[in-house]
């Protein structure tokens, strides 16, 4: 379990990376925190004749409040948000998704733009920033682009990057003091990834909720019309219409196919509704 | 509880540090630091890596094997290695099949991960390019991934000449249709898991030539030096005498380390060949892919009783699926042919019927992990015990109190003819219903929980023979067979002791706990004795470590060279202090006589020093000793627990959580009872991973499919609750100080005593899991059937 031969660069500046990254006339891949790279790389799943090192960064590791939204660099760390080190503006929702997510050595060294990039279904900010109604911004040499997330995310692994580009900031609406959030996950064991999510930011005065459920075999289910969930609207009283039979047709429509994954799937979200509404 | 005991200092010879002292281990210091010496922390000069080409396709004819013209050098295949013979594991079981497993693979492969070439270059990463290079060309054949289906008419073949797939049969019949006419009966079929070993450590290899000694030196990570010498003698047509094997620190064994492996010949041809050291260390993926595997059995079982609950008998079929190849040198057979012998265990009836199948797939070889068989076996028999006692109306508890073979009955033999030494198996029962508070848990059940969680409460109780010996494993005809155990005790100048074992410590804690056995004889400071062990240049032959034999077989061998030591000692002492022998006393590492004492060290001091002051007709051995010992009887001591479980089972996720575990245990008279505390400790981990999360899944074309540990969930500390403990000390009446072997037990018990208490907590929601891993995927497919079942038909 070595990885094959690489070459690797470390640019001092994001200019500098995009413009590797941009000429590479070979197969490159970013590396920040390495915590979903570096195994695949030992297994030699990939082996990229270049390896762009982004950890160095400091662009990538600004967090600004701008008006409405939180802006957080791409390499900001799990173990950032989990320790508060950085301002929050989903009243506790991204800290507490941090504060679950694998092991602390982990969280330690794993980023928020990471873990988007490598578009696993079963991590935890895929749902939770989709849920949270996040947008991406996507650079490379031509100029920025902007991405909500459910756009981001084109399926297992797969995510709307181009050739080039690379994650520089995810930004976060802030979340109304009206809106609840919950968040649930199940894990055969603590620190492994999720078997299944669900993630519902919802706001019963507004009558506006954005649901996930997560984790299944391809890009997470991601309902931002979700009164059908709700028996027809969404109110007050959502804990008690959550419709289970709802969220099972749209895990079909998914395509997943199996009755008793669809089961935990329907349950973990009907735990994230019931925390929500607690 | 004996574990809440005062820990003792461990400062001065004396008292404290004996048979039943609570020691820290001598060895921690080291480990602890990150000084242990581990067969990856050896470098040698000239050392090369190695990185094998293995098998990607479980069943294949070999057509090619093409190496790139310039790494010919650098690639070893079978062609090369002309005159190595192949690994051979012949049992003289009757009716067993041979299967010959070729160090690298010739004509075609059998398992995925099986060994085609092999590669060296100055480092691992390297050679693993040079691998990435080699193209192989297979003929894909059909492979052989389900025991069962393995057995019927047709299948494809693991072994052609065979002309079927099995490595062996067995029957065992007592009185069987006595039992047919029994008023309860219960048939099911039971299933655990294939899985894989996963020590800290994996295995690793280095060899190289020492021309001054004529030997090769092959270090390896390995339970049983003296048995890896043999066998790797028989491999290369060698002298054994040439071959010196070092076991260093060893991080974790369960029975993967006893075995022979191919890497093991195939280093130590390559450094003959190549004239320069070479090291193989296996990684996470080798691991869980190409070796390693074991438990995967399934039964097909009938359990008759009385409306009591008194068992009538037991009928059952066991498969084990023992994989491609008889492994090196437990054999094919030791698997499934002991799950005849064992399955009655310590329980009481008077028919029994077992028959087993060995059988041969497309997978790695079946090993012997910590509980050999016995892990499922307890697993299939307490999991009937259950459904028996629901058909009786009885608590889980009662059944097993009105079945146990009872303390007044030993020594006691089995409807196997296993003769159980001594213990009180009921006393463990009763007090495991008591501490898990039985009462408690039925009105908690009767109350329901708030957050609609399912609680249940399950109880098994196993018996491990430990230590078994001639009259045991003569009857198995595999390559190894133990006698005598023979340890050497040796004073130095300085009056310190040297111990030499052919047993080695793998995390046991024997630097320690052997020389507390030394301690209780001779009186010499724990802190002066040092074991030596691990090296056949330096150490007495043994069979090994395995069968949790070491406290057992060289214990008693140490004992017993420390007596003959301290024999000689007095009668110098008697000597020097101008006594007749026969009224000095060796006591607390001096011999004393009404006149006065002298100490071990001032006795050494004079042999070796001053021998001039010896008696003429001193015993010219001197103050060194081998000795051999046996227990009275050979055929195992019976250590066993009780084990009781409560989890909280939440129906829609699947998810279980343990929320109190005890465990009632005897291993006999406890050297150290905190190492046998530890020992259930990691014993518990394991069996937990056994009943929640270790599977190891193939698919239709004998692809393993967890091969990494993302894949492979092993228990974590979040996931192990810290178990009540509970020792009883029934002596063994056969061994030294009455000690039994525990090495094992703490594996055993835990899958069928939380099967059981997930079972009772779903038993109300019509819900039965008869299969380990209980993983949350089977736990809601399993409610979801029982919901559907009750639905009424539209």
């Amino acid at each position: 379990m070595k990885p094959a031969p690489f070459g690797y660069e470390r640019p001092r500046d994001l200019q500098a990376a995009l413009a590797v990254l941009g000429e590479a006339k070979t197969s490159a891949k970013i590396i920040a925190g390495g915590q979903s790279l570096g195994p695949m790389l030992n297994l030699r799943l990939v082996e990229p004749q270049l390896i762009v090192d982004i950890s160095g960064l400091a662009e990538l590791k600004q967090v600004e409040r701008r008006g409405d939204e939180l802006v957080l660099g791409a390499c900001v760390t799990h173990a950032d948000i989990e320790d508060g080190r950085i301002p929050d503006v989903t009243r506790g929702a991204m800290q507490g998704v941090a504060g679950n997510i694998a092991y602390r050595a982990v969280r330690n060294r794993g980023t928020v733009g990471g873990s988007l990039s490598h578009a696993d279904p079963a991590a935890d900010w895929v749902s939770a920033l989709s849920a949270l109604g996040a947008r991406l911004t996507l650079r490379s040499l031509s100029g920025a682009r902007m991405v909500a997330m459910e756009d981001f995310i084109v399926g297992a692994l797969e995510s709307a990057l181009r050739d080039g580009e690379i994650v520089e900031t995810i930004h976060v609406p802030a979340m109304p003091a009206s809106a609840h959030w919950g968040y649930a996950k199940s894990c055969r064991k603590t620190g492994e990834f999720a078997h299944a999510i669900g993630a519902i930011l919802i706001d019963p005065s507004a009558a506006t909720a954005r649901v996930v459920i997560g984790a299944i075999d391809s890009a997470p289910v991601v309902i931002t019309n979700a009164a059908e969930l709700f028996g027809g609207r969404i109110a007050g009283d959502y804990k008690d219409r959550f419709d289970a039979r709802v969220a099972d047709v749209l895990l079909a429509k998914a395509g997943v196919s199996n009755a008793a994954h669809r089961h935990i799937h329907v349950n973990v979200l009907k735990r994230a509704v019931s925390e929500a509404a607690a | 509880m004996r574990n809440e005991r005062e820990f003792p200092s461990a400062g001065g010879a004396g008292a404290g540090q004996g048979v039943g002292a609570r020691l820290p281990r001598k060895e921690d210091d080291r480990l602890m630091r990150g000084r242990g010496q581990f067969v990856a922390d050896i470098r040698l000069a000239g050392l090369q890596d190695v990185a094998f080409v293995r098998s990607p396709l479980a069943h294949a004819l070999i057509r090619g094997i093409h190496v790139p013209e310039h790494y010919r050098g650098s690639v070893f295949t079978a062609a090369d290695l002309a005159g190595v013979n192949p690994i051979r594991a012949v049992s003289g079981l009757p009716g067993f099949k041979i299967s010959e497993q070729p160090v690298l693979a010739t004509g075609k492969v059998r398992q995925v991960g099986e060994l085609v070439a092999m590669c060296v270059a100055p480092t691992r990463a390297e050679a693993e390019d040079i691998a990435a290079t080699v193209t192989l060309d297979l003929e894909e054949l059909p492979a052989v991934y389900d025991m069962r289906r393995a057995r019927e008419p047709g299948s494809a073949l693991v072994h052609e000449h065979w002309g079927d797939n099995v490595f062996l049969e067995t029957n065992f019949e007592v009185d069987i249709s006595r039992a047919f006419d029994a008023p309860i009966k219960v048939s099911r079929e039971i299933s655990t898991a294939r899985q894989c070993m996963s020590p800290l450590e994996g295995r690793g290899v280095v060899a190289t030539f020492d021309h001054r000694f004529d030997q090769l030196t092959l270090y390896s990570s390995a339970q049983m030096p003296h048995i890896t010498r043999s066998g790797l003698a028989e491999c290369l047509d060698m002298e054994q005498g040439r071959i010196r094997i070092v076991s260093p620190d060893v991080g974790g064994g369960f029975g993967h380390k006893g075995i022979l492996l191919p890497e093991e010949v195939c280093l130590s041809w390559l450094t003959m060949h190549r004239g320069h050291p070479v090291r193989w260390t296996e990684d996470r993926r080798e691991h869980l892919t190409a070796s390693s595997n074991c438990r995967e059995h399934h039964y097909k079982i009938t359990v008759y009783a009385d409306r009591d609950g008194r068992l009538r008998g037991i009928d059952c079929e066991a498969t084990v699926d023992s994989g491609a190849y008889s492994s090196y040198p437990f054999s094919a057979c030791l698997e499934a042919a002991q799950v005849a012998s064992i399955l009655p265990g310590p329980y009481l009836m008077p028919a029994y019927r077992c028959r087993t199948f060995s059988v041969a797939t497309n997978k790695c070889p079946i090993l012997p992990y910590r509980g050999v068989a016995r892990t499922g076996v307890c697993f299939a028999l307490e999991l009937m015990l259950d459904l028996v006692a629901t058909e009786a109306g009885l608590e889980p508890g009662e059944v097993r109190l009105r079945n146990l073979v009872q303390p007044e009955q030993m020594p006691f033999d089995n409807i196997t003819n296993k003769h159980f030494d001594s213990g009180d198996y009921p006393e463990a029962m009763r007090r495991a219903l008591a501490s898990i508070d039985i009462e408690g848990v039925r009105a908690r059940q009767r109350k329901g929980e708030a957050d609609g969680r399912k609680i249940g409460v399950g109880v098994s109780i196993y018996c491990e023979q430990a230590a078994h010996g001639t009259s045991v494993y003569s009857g198995w005809g595999i390559p190894m067979v133990p006698g005598h155990e023979q340890a050497s005790a040796r004073l130095t100048p300085d009056g310190g002791l040297e111990l030499r074992v052919g047993v080695h410590s793998h995390g046991q804690g024997m630097e320690t706990t052997l020389a507390q056995v030394a301690h209780e004889v001779l009186g010499v400071d724990v802190a002066k004795v040092r074991l030596i062990h691990g090296d056949t240049a330096m150490t007495p032959y043994s069979t090994g470590t395995w069968g949790s034999r070491s406290m057992v077989m060289a214990g008693g061998a140490i004992a017993t060279a420390c007596r003959e030591l301290g024999e000689r000692a007095r009668r110098i002492g008697a000597k020097l202090l101008q006594h007749d022998p026969a009224a000095v006393v060796l006591q607390n590492g001096e011999v004393r006589g009404v006149n006065g004492s002298v100490t071990l060290k001032e006795i050494a001091h004079t042999w070796y020093r001053r021998p001039q002051d010896l008696p003429p007709d001193v015993d010219p051995g001197g103050l060194e000793v081998t000795s051999g010992y046996k227990p009275q009887r050979d055929s195992g001591t019976f250590s066993y627990a009780a084990h009781a479980a409560v989890v909280a089972v939440d129906p829609d996720l699947g998810e279980v959580e343990i929320l109190d575990y005890v465990i009632v245990e005897d291993g006999g008279v406890l050297v150290n009872p905190m190492v046998v505390d530890g020992q259930i400790y990691g014993g518990l981990a394991q069996g937990i991973g056994t009943a929640l999360y270790e599977e190891m899944p193939f698919d239709a074309a004998g692809q393993p499919l967890a091969t990494t540990l993302a894949d492979y969930l092993l228990p974590g500390p979040t996931e192990v609750p810290a178990p009540r403990l509970d020792h009883m000390e029934t002596p063994s009446p056969y061994t030294q100080f009455g000690v039994k072997g525990i090495g094992e037990g703490g594996a055993i018990a835990p899958p069928a005593a939380i099967a059981n208490a997930v079972n009772d907590a779903l038993r109300p929601l019509g819900v039965e899991l008869m299969q380990s891993p209980i993983t949350p995927y089977r736990v809601v497919e399993a409610v979801l059937a029982a919901r559907d079942a009750e639905r009424p038909a539209a």
